[in-house]
């Protein structure tokens, strides 16, 4: 036993257990395989790869530029965190995007003659929902902002006791 | 390999060998053992050296350094949150996908069986049921919802772990190699299953091959990792969920998030940077990600005022006004069924023992007339609510033809062959008396793209087997 775990890097049911789950696979494989193999393993690979090197890298970069590039702007003012004021109306309209893209930027041409509907009108609500996803996000900053800088003018004006005492 | 072949040749020799030299065979034996013993300890010590060398290799610069992930917010916590709902939402997703397999009854053959070399993953299959009518409006519609409402849930789950995609070293032995293999399953299973299910709903055909076969055998590449996954992580994720509480995280603000404790799985950061999201800001907005996904998609299952809502889904408006004015899966036109295929010429045959019967639509509509009021449900996962279909039995029909107990009748379409020109139905679905062949729908005449003169709505029936244009029933025991 310890032996065989030495060798296998785990117990002998983890081995059991893989090899019933790739049985299946295979199994099913063979006949996913059956027409187009080349294709569909591209598709179902090019699946993993396009979102953990692809989309992934892509977005997290995107999040990080966002933070280098606003940073450095001091003001005199207080400035409250910011960043998901930015990052969650991305996040949202990103993932109607990502869901919704093929008939977003109207590209399956079956669509309007099999439903009798046309494609038109999601581009324009999209960019609508976008756009109230960022107003929202602005005005919850904006107030955030007056909050934040109130507090601080508050301050300014009334001397905190602590600040009295270690004068 | 070599040791372990020259200790073995001795005895397989043996019986060759006189019997006086047996004892000096035998020395012989134990010296060779003795030397092939000692070559494998050799040959173990080489491989152990070897091994050990591989695993002091320092990793490559970039994401395979422990030090490149900096999210204070990874942890097998926060993972485990996402893991669990992903559980709950793909077991059922992964249900409601083979009762959609089996809504088809693929047993009663190639017609209504788009995968028909499944074998034994076909091994549940069953009678479809005509109650509850709703019951494919419902199943179906989860599983579609349901699977466009867990992609932000997917997606912070996958973002969770991805240090574990660049964990060093790549294999670590030969289980943790199988695992990888098997996690490489999982993960291209997830993502091929979601991307050709969303897109599909979308009529956006660009996958290789049919939907079906791609989507039906994908899902099993994909539950086959999904259990051991599931089996090898289950406890894993139950420690992980009780080290915190969810109460207390949702009551946490920034100033006091901080990364979880160190985990063997090298989820949390070596070196993290300052929190800029709480864990309750970022469940908050993968959970309203699902939020206005499921805002903007669900009405098209709903149907009525509510259809409307679903901003950016494929069925969210009705394509015409007054009684046919409802979702239409294939207008006449986009499947080839002109006017001319449908006009005076038009009669409808009924087959069984017995002479074959053919009617004008005239002749049917001056038959006692019967009502049913049953929805249209897609596979694409909309739906419509009750509209009321006028028409003949399916039962009745049988009854003309002969087969009174009628086995299963072949549905065929004017429309020219193609996918669902044709169905079989099952002995159930003849006998349900709100099982019809329509001529009206709600007070009119069917419109061209809803199956005039006649088609076949079933309660409980994936749309696409209510075949439309009907001109031939085919009884048979």
């Amino acid at each position: 036993m310890a032996r065989f775990a030495r060798w296998y890097g785990s117990g002998p049911l983890h081995l059991l257990v893989l090899i019933a789950s790739f049985a299946v696979t295979g199994y099913a494989l063979v006949r996913l395989f059956a027409v187009r193999p080349l294709e569909v393993a591209i598709w179902f690979v090019g699946a993993a790869i396009l979102h953990d090197l692809i989309l992934l890298p892509l977005y997290s970069l995107a999040d990080l530029s966002a933070h280098a590039v606003l940073r450095h702007r001091a003001t005199r003012m207080p400035q409250p965190p910011w960043i998901n004021y930015l990052r969650v109306p991305t996040f949202l309209s990103g993932v109607l995007l990502l869901v919704w893209f093929p008939l977003i930027f109207a590209l399956p041409t079956p669509y309007p003659g099999a439903t009798g509907l046309s494609m038109d009108v999601y581009l324009g609500r999209w960019l609508a929902i976008t756009a109230v996803l960022f107003v929202a996000s602005a005005v919850a900053f904006a107030l955030k902002l007056r909050r934040v800088r109130r507090a601080a003018h508050a301050d300014e004006e009334r001397p905190a006791p602590g600040h009295d005492a270690a004068s | 390999m070599d040791g372990g072949g020259r200790a073995s040749a001795p005895g397989s020799g043996r019986p060759q060998r006189p019997r006086s030299d047996e004892g000096h065979a035998q020395g012989r034996l134990e010296r060779v053992r003795a030397a092939a013993a000692a070559r494998v300890t050799k040959g173990a010590a080489r491989a152990r050296a070897l091994v050990r060398r591989v695993e002091q290799t320092p990793p490559p610069p970039g994401p395979f350094r422990p030090g490149f992930w900096r999210s204070p917010l990874r942890g097998p916590w926060l993972t485990s949150v996402f893991g669990l709902v992903l559980l709950i939402g793909i077991s059922l997703i992964f249900v409601t996908g083979m009762l959609s397999y089996a809504s088809y009854n693929p047993g009663l053959g190639r017609i209504n069986d788009q995968t028909p070399d499944k074998g034994l993953l076909g091994f549940y299959l069953f009678a479809w049921p005509t109650r509850p009518y709703w019951l494919y409006r419902l199943t179906q519609g989860v599983h579609v919802t349901l699977g466009v409402v867990l992609v932000p849930v997917l997606l912070a789950k996958l973002w969770s772990v991805i240090p574990k995609l660049f964990e060093w070293l790549p294999v670590r032995s030969i289980a943790h190699g199988l695992e990888r293999l098997s996690l490489l399953m999982l993960v291209g299973g997830v993502i091929f299953e979601f991307v050709t299910g969303i897109i599909n709903i979308q009529l956006y055909y660009v996958f290789p091959g049919s939907f079906y076969t791609l989507h039906f055998y994908g899902a099993w590449v994909f539950i086959a990792a999904f259990v051991v996954h599931v089996g090898l992580r289950l406890r894993r994720m139950t420690r992980a969920l009780r080290s915190r509480s969810l109460a207390a995280e949702l009551r946490t603000d920034l100033a006091h998030t901080r990364p979880e404790p160190p985990d063997p799985d090298g989820l949390v950061p070596t070196a993290p940077a300052p929190p800029t999201m709480t864990r309750r800001g970022a469940l908050a907005m993968v959970g309203g990600g699902s939020l206005l996904l499921f805002a903007v998609t669900a009405g098209q299952s709903i149907g009525g005022w509510l259809r409307s809502t679903a901003l950016l889904a494929p069925h969210n408006r009705t394509p015409d006004s007054g009684p046919n004015g409802f979702q239409i899966n294939k207008t006449a036109a986009s499947v080839g069924v002109t006017p001319a295929h449908v006009g005076p010429a038009w009669r409808l045959e009924i087959h069984g023992p017995g002479p074959t019967l053919v009617f004008t639509r005239a002749q049917l509509l001056a038959m006692p007339q019967h009502t049913a009021a049953l929805p249209i449900a897609c596979v694409e996962g909309w739906s419509t609510p009750n509209q009321q279909w006028s028409g003949l039995r399916l039962a009745d029909f049988a009854a003309l033809a002969g087969l009174p107990a009628a086995g299963s009748v072949l549905v065929q379409s004017v429309q020219p062959p193609g996918p669902y020109s044709s169905v079989v139905l099952r002995g159930n679905q003849i006998h349900d008396p709100r099982s019809l062949l329509a001529l009206r729908v709600n007070g009119a005449d069917l419109s061209l793209d809803h199956g005039y003169p006649a088609r076949v709505i079933v309660p409980a029936n994936p749309g696409v087997n209510n075949t439309k244009w009907v001109h031939r029933l085919t009884f048979r025991t």
